[in-house]
C-alpha cells in the first residue's frame, strides 16, 4: 500500500470556471491529463484506446470559442474519459471483446455529443468487463485495470476503467454504465463517486445495448458536485431513445448543501448480515453522521430485496442473449468463415465472446428456452415486480434509503474469476434499485484496515436524484478525511 | 462450489449452445453444466417463489411505442455502413449459403 492522496489535474467546476474566464486554455489542461495519463497508465491501465490527437483538436477548439468570446459551455476543456462500449464516430468502439475488432461506428452515443456540446475533451476509451459484464474488468480481452489505490486489486467493474481513471486523477469525470451495480461497485472500491441515475434520464443512443431494461450510463467524479455537474450535462429528453423520459435534465446542484434536517433516512438491515464488518459498520457510521446533521434515521427491514440478485441473474442474462444476437459476422467485427451460415456465426461467437459473456448467453439462453420460460424467466420478472412493490412501501415511510455499495472491498487479481456465483454475489446490494429503475449512488466514506476505500449507497425512488445528491453531499461534508481519491498509485 | 441437486448434463449445454449459436469445445460444454448448475440451483429460490397474482415486469416504467413523423430524413450512408462489414459485394452484405442441399 503505497497510494497517496493526490490533487490530480483539478476538479471539473474549477476546470471549466478557469477555462471559460480564460484563466487557462484546455490545451494546457489537456496536456497535464495526458502527463498523468502518460505517467500512470502503465500502472493501471485504465485506457483501451488514448484519442490525444483528437483530443488536441477538441482543446483548440474549445481555446478558440473562449477567444473570440463564445462561451463553450459548462464543461469547457473539462478532459473526460469515456467507457468503452459507448459509440464514438471513427474512434474504435470494442466492449472490450474480440468480437467487436476493428470496428469503427458511425455515430457518436448522445452522451457523447452532449458532453462535446458542453465543451468536453474526450481523452480515451476506457476498459471494461467483456459487453459491461462482470465485477472487476478482469473478463477484458485486453487485460485488467488495476487499482490505484492498491495495484495488486481489481477496480471493481464492469466500468473499471473509467473508475480508475478518475480514482488516479488522470481526469477528473468519466461515464460508466451500470446494468446492475456496474458504476456504483467501481465507485465504492476506488473511493470515488458514482451515480446510476434513474432509468430514462440518461439516453441509451449509441450505447451497446446489454439488458435494455436495465442498462443506465452515469458519471464517475471525485465529489458530488462535480459527478452532478456531470449528470446535469448529459441528462435529459432524447428522441432517439424511445425509453428516455420526456423530462428536462434535473438541477442538482442548486439544492446540493441544503443538508438532510428533517429527511426520512431508512438504514436497510436485510443485507448487514451478508458484508463484511467493514462495510456494515461504515453504513452504521454514514447514518449517524445523518442523524447528527438533522436527518431522522431509522432501521428497515426489506428482505424482498434478497430476492434482486438471482432475479437479476435471470434477467439480465435473458436479454444479454438477444442483445448479443447481433454479433453474427454479417454486419460488423469479427467473423470466422464456415461452409455454411450457421457454421460461420457460431464460429464467429465462439472465438469473439470470452469465457463470461458466453457463460451468460448460455444463462439467458437456458432460462429463455422451451419447458423453462415460464419457471425461470416469466418467475423472476415476477420477482422484480415484487422487489418494486416492496421499494414502494419503504418509500411511503422514508425519503431515502442507505445500505452498503459493496459486499467487500477491493479484492486481489484472481480471487473471483473462478466461481462465478462469488463474483455475482458482488451485486447483492446495487441490483434492487436496477431492477425498480431507481436512482441510486455510491460515496466515499471510509478506509478499510488495510487503508482500501469502502463507500455507502444512497437509494432514491425514480426521479429522486435531487434529494439523492443532497444526502450524497451530506454524507461527503461528514466523511473522514483521506477517505477519497484523486491517489497516486 | 459445492455439488449441485438440479443437474444440467453436457447434452442439454449442447443444445443451448446450438440454440445461442455458440460453438463450444468439450472442455467449455463440461465447465458449463457444472457452473450453470450450479447457477441454477442458486436462482432457485425465484422458481419456487409464491406468484399468484403478481403480475411480470418487462420494464421498470410503462412504456409504448414511440413512432416518429413519416417523412424522409437523412439516415446513415450505405458505404459508410458496408464499409465495416466482414465482406460485402456491390449493396449487400455477403454472407456464406444459408439453404442445404434439398434432401
Amino acid at each position: 500500500m503505497t497510494a497517496r492522496q493526490s490533487p490530480g489535474i483539478g476538479s471539473v467546476a474549477g476546470i471549466a470556471a478557469a477555462v471559460r474566464s480564460g484563466e487557462i486554455s484546455a490545451q494546457s489542461v489537456l496536456q497535464s491529463s495526458l502527463r498523468r495519463v502518460a505517467e500512470l497508465e502503465g500502472d493501471l491501465h485504465c485506457f483501451n484506446a488514448i484519442t490525444a490527437e483528437k483530443a488536441m483538436a477538441d482543446a483548440d477548439a474549445v481555446d478558440r470559442m473562449v477567444a473570440s468570446g463564445i462561451d463553450p459551455g459548462p464543461l469547457a476543456g473539462v478532459p473526460v474519459a469515456l467507457k468503452d462500449n459507448l459509440c464514438t464516430e471513427g474512434i474504435p468502439t470494442t466492449c472490450s471483446s474480440k468480437i467487436l475488432a476493428g470496428w469503427l461506428p458511425p455515430y457518436d452515443a448522445t452522451v457523447v455529443s452532449r458532453l462535446r456540446r458542453a465543451g468536453a475533451v474526450p481523452v480515451g476509451k476506457t476498459n471494461l468487463d467483456e459487453f459491461a459484464m462482470g465485477s472487476s474488468t478482469e473478463n477484458s480481452a485486453f487485460g485488467p485495470t488495476r487499482n490505484p489505490w492498491d495495484i495488486t486489486r481489481v477496480p471493481g467493474g464492469s466500468s473499471g476503467g473509467s473508475a480508475a481513471a478518475v480514482a488516479s486523477g488522470m481526469v477528473p469525470l468519466s461515464f460508466g454504465s451500470d446494468t446492475g451495480g456496474s458504476i456504483r461497485q467501481p465507485a465504492a472500491l476506488c473511493g470515488i463517486v458514482g451515480v446510476k441515475p434513474t432509468y430514462g434520464v440518461v439516453s441509451r443512443y449509441g450505447l451497446i445495448a446489454f439488458a435494455s431494461s436495465l442498462d443506465q450510463i452515469g458519471p464517475f467524479a471525485a465529489t458530488v458536485a462535480d459527478a452532478a455537474l456531470g449528470l446535469e450535462v448529459v441528462a435529459g429528453h432524447d428522441p432517439m431513445d424511445s425509453t428516455s423520459l420526456e423530462r428536462p435534465a434535473p438541477d442538482l446542484l442548486a439544492s446540493l448543501d441544503d443538508g438532510v434536517s428533517g429527511l426520512r433516512i431508512g438504514i436497510v438491515d436485510d443485507f448487514l448480515s451478508d458484508v463484511s464488518a467493514e462495510c456494515g459498520a461504515t453504513v452504521m457510521a454514514a447514518a449517524e453522521a445523518l442523524a447528527a446533521a438533522g436527518a431522522e434515521v431509522d432501521r428497515v427491514k426489506i428482505p424482498e430485496l434478497l430476492l434482486g440478485l438471482p432475479a437479476y441473474y435471470l434477467i439480465a442474462p435473458a436479454e444479454a442473449s438477444s442483445n448479443l444476437s447481433r454479433y453474427d459476422g454479417v454486419r460488423y467485427g469479427l467473423r470466422v468463415d464456415g461452409p455454411d451460415a450457421e457454421t460461420m456465426n457460431a464460429r464467429t461467437r465462439g472465438e469473439g465472446f470470452g469465457p463470461e459473456v458466453k457463460r451468460r448467453i448460455m444463462i439467458g439462453t437456458y432460462a429463455l428456452s422451451a419447458g423453462y420460460y415460464d419457471a425461470y424467466y416469466g418467475q423472476a420478472q415476477k420477482a422484480r415486480t415484487i422487489v418494486i412493490r416492496a421499494f414502494e412501501a419503504a418509500y411511503r415511510n422514508f425519503d431515502v434509503l442507505l445500505t452498503p455499495t459493496t459486499p467487500s472491498v477491493a479484492f486481489p487479481f484472481g480471487s473471483k474469476v473462478d466461481d462465478p456465483i462469488e463474483m455475482y454475489l458482488c451485486d447483492l446490494c446495487s441490483i434492487p434499485s436496477s431492477l425498480a429503475g431507481h436512482p441510486a449512488t455510491s460515496v466515499p466514506f471510509a478506509l478499510s484496515p488495510e487503508g482500501l476505500p469502502v463507500g455507502v449507497q444512497v437509494l432514491a425512488p425514480a426521479l429522486g436524484e435531487v434529494l439523492m445528491m443532497r444526502v450524497a453531499a451530506s454524507l461527503e461534508k461528514a466523511a473522514p478525511p483521506g477517505v477519497r481519491g484523486p491517489v497516486t498509485p | 462450489m459445492s455439488e449441485p441437486e438440479r443437474r444440467i448434463s453436457p447434452e442439454d449445454v449442447r443444445h443451448v449452445a446450438r440454440l445461442a449459436r455458440l460453438a463450444l469445445d468439450d472442455d467449455e460444454i463440461g465447465r458449463y453444466a457444472l457452473q450453470l448448475s450450479a447457477i441454477f440451483e442458486h436462482v432457485d429460490a425465484v422458481r419456487r417463489l409464491d406468484t399468484a397474482n403478481v403480475p411480470p415486469t418487462a420494464h421498470p416504467f410503462p412504456v409504448e411505442n414511440v413512432l416518429r413523423l413519416d417523412s424522409v430524413a437523412p439516415s446513415l450512408d450505405r458505404a459508410t455502413v458496408l464499409a465495416q462489414a466482414p465482406l460485402a459485394e456491390g449493396d449487400c452484405f455477403q454472407v456464406p449459403r444459408i439453404m442445404g442441399e434439398a434432401p
